[in-house]
């Protein structure tokens, strides 16, 4: 009576593959490792042999060396280590913020008319605001410190998350919530059981999104007016044309952001390891 | 209300469910469109299920067919009329009807027999003994070995079978299936046709089973409905005298061509009229 399953099953890609797997695999890995890196070198002496051969002057473009030695002094005098930590609890604590009332309005919207009557065309208004020109506000209303950056930074994380967890919640098959009456799970069962595990796809792209957009919110409210992070290293020593410090915090800058993308991708492939999105072969 | 049925009602805490009758009275169902248009899904369906009977409504598409499903499961209401189950109103969702969709609907991040023990996680703690059933089913519809498999790991007919023991999970008194194999291809269907004989048979339920197709209906049932579009109405109930156990060469029999026949023309002579 029973068919044979399909041939790769999720349990068995599980297992320790063949050796010639192993070859192969190790064979990807060292080229995924290999070509980026000879770009990235390549790019760099590009980059130093234009700085030299149009004879451009340091204030304007500094020579990676100069970079690389900026980051070395940063990192061992510990300025970078004290900024980026500063950065780091805006954008944490902004895109937590953020992310936890978009989920919560979104949900409230998405499962109550009177919620989404009451508040919908405020949403669509809010949104329709730049945020960027209401940073000023929020450093006149909290100060210059970490507060105003991170509720800066959650008013920008806000509005991904909210729109994602409406169309998630509201994606969710009609059958599946057909056979849930059936079973007679209660409307909070059916919620936190169903609609939410079926949101999940739309609520991490959303989370990846806002991630990306914390980092930018963090730097602009620092911009903006503030007493530390990467964004206020960066506008002092743009005062004083200290280009390669510049380029040094910018590494920083884009290291602190590859990182926290890819806590938000390694949750969102252990979470939804059953959607068509994380099942393509492992690569 | 549920003091009838013996007080508790919740599934799995009784024996063996035993087999109940059906009964639908003068039932009605009419849609409102959105211009205020009334469509007569339904047309005073009177029908009664004898306890473990196994009951086919067949009719071509639009006939009304899967909302005479939806109101006897208690997901809609009805215009008029009412269905009964073992003399019960169906108003809502009962725990003692199984149902079974065209397709399995499962969850799917959920392992084979996590998802066949749903019905069970959302009354109460899971207990062994559910467990056990859980297994039981599983291994009676050829599922063995496939507990922690993932329903994106199962072919379009595994996962039916998944969805059936979900169904027959609160030990029903009556399975209401709606087009269940649908969705398959000829071969596997004639597979599930066998075993869903077998598991009525094992089971004692009653059973009412929508389908399109002709030979399907004739093959499973004790009685065939055969049902006329706008307004859904009842055309004619044919009796089916195969004797059982049926298997596949029944197809072939001059009796069951017959079934068959006879079915065509009441369709085809109601669809041309």
């Amino acid at each position: 009576m029973t068919t044979p399953a399909e041939s790769e099953s999720y349990s068995a890609l599980k297992r320790s593959p063949s050796p010639a797997g192993l070859r192969r695999w190790g064979r990807d890995a060292l080229l995924a490792i290999a070509l980026p890196s000879i770009t990235l070198v390549l790019l760099l002496a590009l980059w130093d042999w234009a700085v030299v051969y149009f004879n451009i002057p340091s204030t304007l473009l500094a020579r990676p060396g100069a970079v690389v030695s900026e980051l070395y002094y940063g990192v061992t005098s510990g300025l970078l280590a004290k900024h980026t930590l500063i950065t780091m609890q805006e954008v944490v604590y902004g895109f937590a913020v953020g992310a936890f009332a978009g989920f919560v309005l979104g949900a409230a919207v998405a499962e109550s008319t009177w919620t989404r009557l009451a508040l919908y065309p405020f949403l669509v208004a809010f949104q329709m605001i730049p945020k960027v020109a209401i940073a000023p506000l929020f450093i006149i209303w909290l100060g210059y410190g970490v507060s105003s950056k991170v509720a800066f930074t959650a008013s920008i994380t806000f509005f991904p998350v909210v729109i994602n967890t409406i169309v998630g919640l509201r994606s969710v098959d009609a059958e599946v919530l057909e056979m849930m009456r059936v079973f007679r799970a209660s409307r909070w069962q059916t919620f936190w059981q169903v609609k939410l595990k079926f949101a999940l796809p739309y609520l991490f792209a959303s989370l990846e999104v806002a991630m990306v957009l914390s980092v930018i919110g963090a730097i602009v409210a620092e911009f903006v007016g503030a007493t530390g992070g990467l964004g206020y290293l960066i506008l002092q020593q743009m005062h004083t044309l200290e280009t390669a410090r510049v380029f040094a915090v910018l590494v920083v800058l884009s290291l602190l952001g590859i990182v926290l993308s890819w806590v938000i991708r390694v949750a969102a492939r252990r979470a939804l390891f059953w959607h068509e999105s994380e099942r393509g072969t492992p690569s | 209300m549920d003091i009838a049925t013996g007080g508790k009602g919740r599934c799995g805490m009784k024996t063996q469910g035993r087999a109940r009758d059906v009964q639908i009275l003068e039932l009605s169902k009419t849609f409102q469109t959105k211009s205020g248009e009334e469509i007569h899904a339904l047309k005073d369906i009177d029908l009664h299920i004898q306890p473990g009977e196994f009951v086919s409504v067949v009719g071509t598409s639009g006939c009304g067919k899967s909302t005479l499903m939806r109101i006897v499961c208690g997901l809609i209401p009805a215009t008029r009329g009412r269905v009964l189950v073992s003399g019960e109103a169906v108003d809502r969702p009962r725990d003692d009807v199984g149902v079974v969709f065209q397709n399995a609907v499962l969850l799917p991040w959920k392992t084979v027999k996590d998802n066949v023990l749903v019905p069970m996680d959302l009354r109460d703690r899971r207990r062994p003994e559910h467990e056990q059933r859980a297994k039981a089913l599983l291994a009676m519809t050829g599922l063995s070995g496939f507990e922690a498999k993932y329903p994106f790991e199962l072919s379009g007919g595994m996962r039916q079978r998944v969805s059936i023991c979900r169904a027959l999970m609160c030990q029903p008194s009556f399975l209401a299936l709606d087009e269940p194999f649908g969705a398959l291809d000829a071969m596997t269907r004639e597979a599930m046709n066998l075993e869903l004989m077998r598991i009525c048979a094992e089971t004692r339920a009653t059973v009412l089973f929508i389908t399109h197709s002709v030979p399907e209906a004739v093959l499973l049932s004790d009685r065939v409905v055969v049902m006329t579009p706008r307004p859904g109405r009842i055309a004619d109930v044919i009796d089916v005298r195969l004797p059982r156990p049926r298997t596949l060469k029944d197809y072939a029999s001059d009796l069951f061509n017959d079934y068959t026949g006879r079915i065509r023309e009441l369709l085809g002579a109601e669809t041309l009229a």
